[in-house]
């Protein structure tokens, strides 16, 4: 299609495969994110859409988005799972008008053109016209009119769609290890949807996925974390980078003999108050995984999150909304297998995430300092040489090793 | 404590000038002293309709015990980066319930505007407090306190209670 390769007209130059600096430009242009709609949304991605434990039964559906696009994933008569635009092949109506729910079928409100849970047309109000007049001419094919239908695949409970059918399945998109560790968190274990929330965040989508990948940070804007010892860089740990660059995790365990150091107190940053929790149960956990983990952030490419942080488990959507807003929804998540105990630990916990959370309020907020800090500089860049120029994985979490990653990921699905 | 015989004019007066200090303490004394609008065993929730409607129990924020208020509000102040803002809450008229051994159940509709450093005043917050009264002393405490937001958004975050 001749209109994806509209030439962006950048007011700097993007040197060919830099990932150390960014253009400032990319958070702002409507052509950018136009380009972003056709070649990642469209584009050979595969987008997080819902959890199969949302639709256990034929008849259950999601409605959501993948970019802008709004899309509907059901469970069909057959057990299987189907995903298709939420539009109406008629006149480009919206087939479901709530989040989510059950149905037989999906009637368009418009003029009852009707379809089933597989998003095929299968009845067309006065099709035959009445008494003999008006209604379709013969000619009219209703398979030939439908919503155009999606890839779904599941991965361990998690469903993703993709308008590609040159993406490589899930497994390789993701790289073994970041697939590895969707399986430790999700692999044997039916999740429970414990809460729903959206949180508008006043930037670039990019922003928030930055932010999500960036391992350098965590310990320095949210205080909390070290406050309360919750999380150092100096914790065991370490980040992923899948091969392609796309998709990340961070990781950290309790480490006892770097619990006290002094590699904070030397860099003069705002985390040696002795502060005390007058509730500390917020922080009583157990082990969720066995393998004493306290905190493992996974991303994928281009806009999905699965969070560990202690026992606070989600998954998380990122939608752009136009070139200045991002839509976050959160779904947090328990086990079928919670005890009570558990799962009161999880409700406490839920408190660290979130609009409101602990450890990540900034996060909603950070994005919105740059995206307006940005605005009168579209030819300046921003300069990310933490831990190198390379997008590998690495020991340290002083790095900017992921945040690269995404970008040489963009750049190619981009060619920009 | 049993509730004592009160009538309901004198309850509604009672719970209108709770909600008023209530309001007061958020908007314009800095929240300190939030967490003594509460009993010692207290539940504190923000969620919204849909989840409330859901049953899902967890929230936006939540907190047992009057402890975890207290450690909201010194995050808040301690250790949370934020930029400057402010509430201004508007309150409706108490719907006071049947009370039940020594708890009230009142549900109150609300209204929170939010200031930014910047000058935007935008609507924050609309929703409903659905709270469990009981009495300490002579005064009303929050036994619990579930603040149902009516949309499923928030913009930004949500650092200040509601």
């Amino acid at each position: 299609m001749a209109h994806l390769d509209k030439a962006i007209e950048a007011p700097s130059q993007w040197e060919p495969g830099l990932v150390t600096r960014v253009p400032y430009w990319v958070f702002q242009r409507e052509d950018v994110y136009a380009r972003e709609q056709e070649r990642i949304y469209q584009g050979d991605s595969w987008n997080y859409l819902c959890l199969e434990a949302e639709i256990p039964t034929p008849g259950d559906f999601v409605a959501t988005k993948i970019g802008d696009q709004p899309v509907i994933i059901t469970r069909g008569n057959d057990g299987e799972i189907y995903g298709f635009e939420n539009r109406c092949a008629h006149r480009g109506a919206l087939l479901a008008l709530t989040d989510r729910g059950h149905v037989k079928d999906f009637t368009c409100v418009y003029h009852a053109w009707t379809y089933s849970l597989e998003g095929d047309l299968t009845g067309v109000a006065f099709e035959d016209g009445i008494n003999g007049k008006g209604g379709m001419p013969d000619t009219f094919c209703k398979a030939k009119h439908s919503p155009r239908k999606m890839r779904v695949t599941s991965l361990f409970g998690l469903v993703f769609g993709s308008f590609s059918n040159d993406v490589p399945a899930i497994e390789e998109y993701l790289g073994d290890e970041v697939l590895g560790r969707v399986e430790r968190v999700l692999g044997g274990r039916k999740p429970v949807v414990i809460g729903r929330f959206t949180q508008m965040l006043p930037n670039n989508w990019k922003l928030y996925f930055e932010n999500v990948k960036d391992s350098y940070h965590a310990s320095i804007l949210h205080l909390f974390f070290t406050t309360f010892e919750i999380n150092r860089l100096s914790q065991k740990g370490g980040i992923i980078v899948s091969p392609d660059g796309g998709n990340h995790v961070s990781f950290s365990a309790i480490d006892a003999d770097a619990a006290r150091d002094d590699n904070y107190a030397s860099q003069k940053l705002r985390s040696e108050s002795d502060l005390q929790l007058a509730d500390p149960s917020l922080l009583d956990g157990f082990d969720d995984f066995g393998d004493g983990g306290t905190l493992q952030i996974l991303s994928v490419f281009p806009g999905f999150v699965l969070q560990q942080i202690q026992n606070s488990l989600a998954v998380r959507q990122i939608l752009p909304r136009g070139t200045e807003q991002t839509e976050l929804n959160w779904t947090y998540l328990g086990f079928d297998t919670d005890t009570p105990e558990q799962r009161k630990v999880r409700l406490k916990q839920a408190n660290l995430i979130g609009p409101a959370g602990f450890v990540s309020m900034e996060d909603g907020c950070v994005g919105g300092f740059v995206q307006r800090g940005i605005a009168g500089a579209p030819e300046l860049a921003s300069v990310m040489e933490m831990g190198g120029d390379g997008t590998g994985s690495s020991e340290s979490r002083v790095t900017e090793a992921s945040i690269r990653g995404f970008w040489k990921a963009y750049r190619r699905e981009m060619a920009l | 404590m049993s509730v004592p015989v009160l009538n309901h004019d004198r309850l509604f007066r009672l719970v209108g000038t709770f909600h008023a200090a209530y309001a007061r303490c958020i908007d314009d004394e800095g929240g300190t002293a939030w967490p003594e609008f509460f009993d010692e065993e207290c539940l504190y929730l923000v969620t919204t309709e849909d989840n409330h409607r859901a049953g899902m129990s967890a929230g936006l924020i939540y907190a047992e015990g009057r402890g975890m208020l207290k450690d909201r509000i010194t995050a808040l102040k301690e250790a949370n980066i934020y930029e400057q803002h402010g509430y201004r809450h508007l309150l409706g008229q108490p719907s006071i319930g049947v009370v039940k051994g020594d708890v009230i159940p009142v549900e109150t509709s609300f209204l929170v505007a939010r200031i930014m450093r910047t000058g935007e005043t935008s609507i924050f917050a609309t929703g409903r407090y659905l709270d469990q009264f009981v009495m300490g002393g002579d005064r009303l405490l929050l036994r619990e306190r579930r603040v149902v937001c009516d949309s499923k958004q928030i913009d930004t975050l949500l650092a200040l209670p509601l």
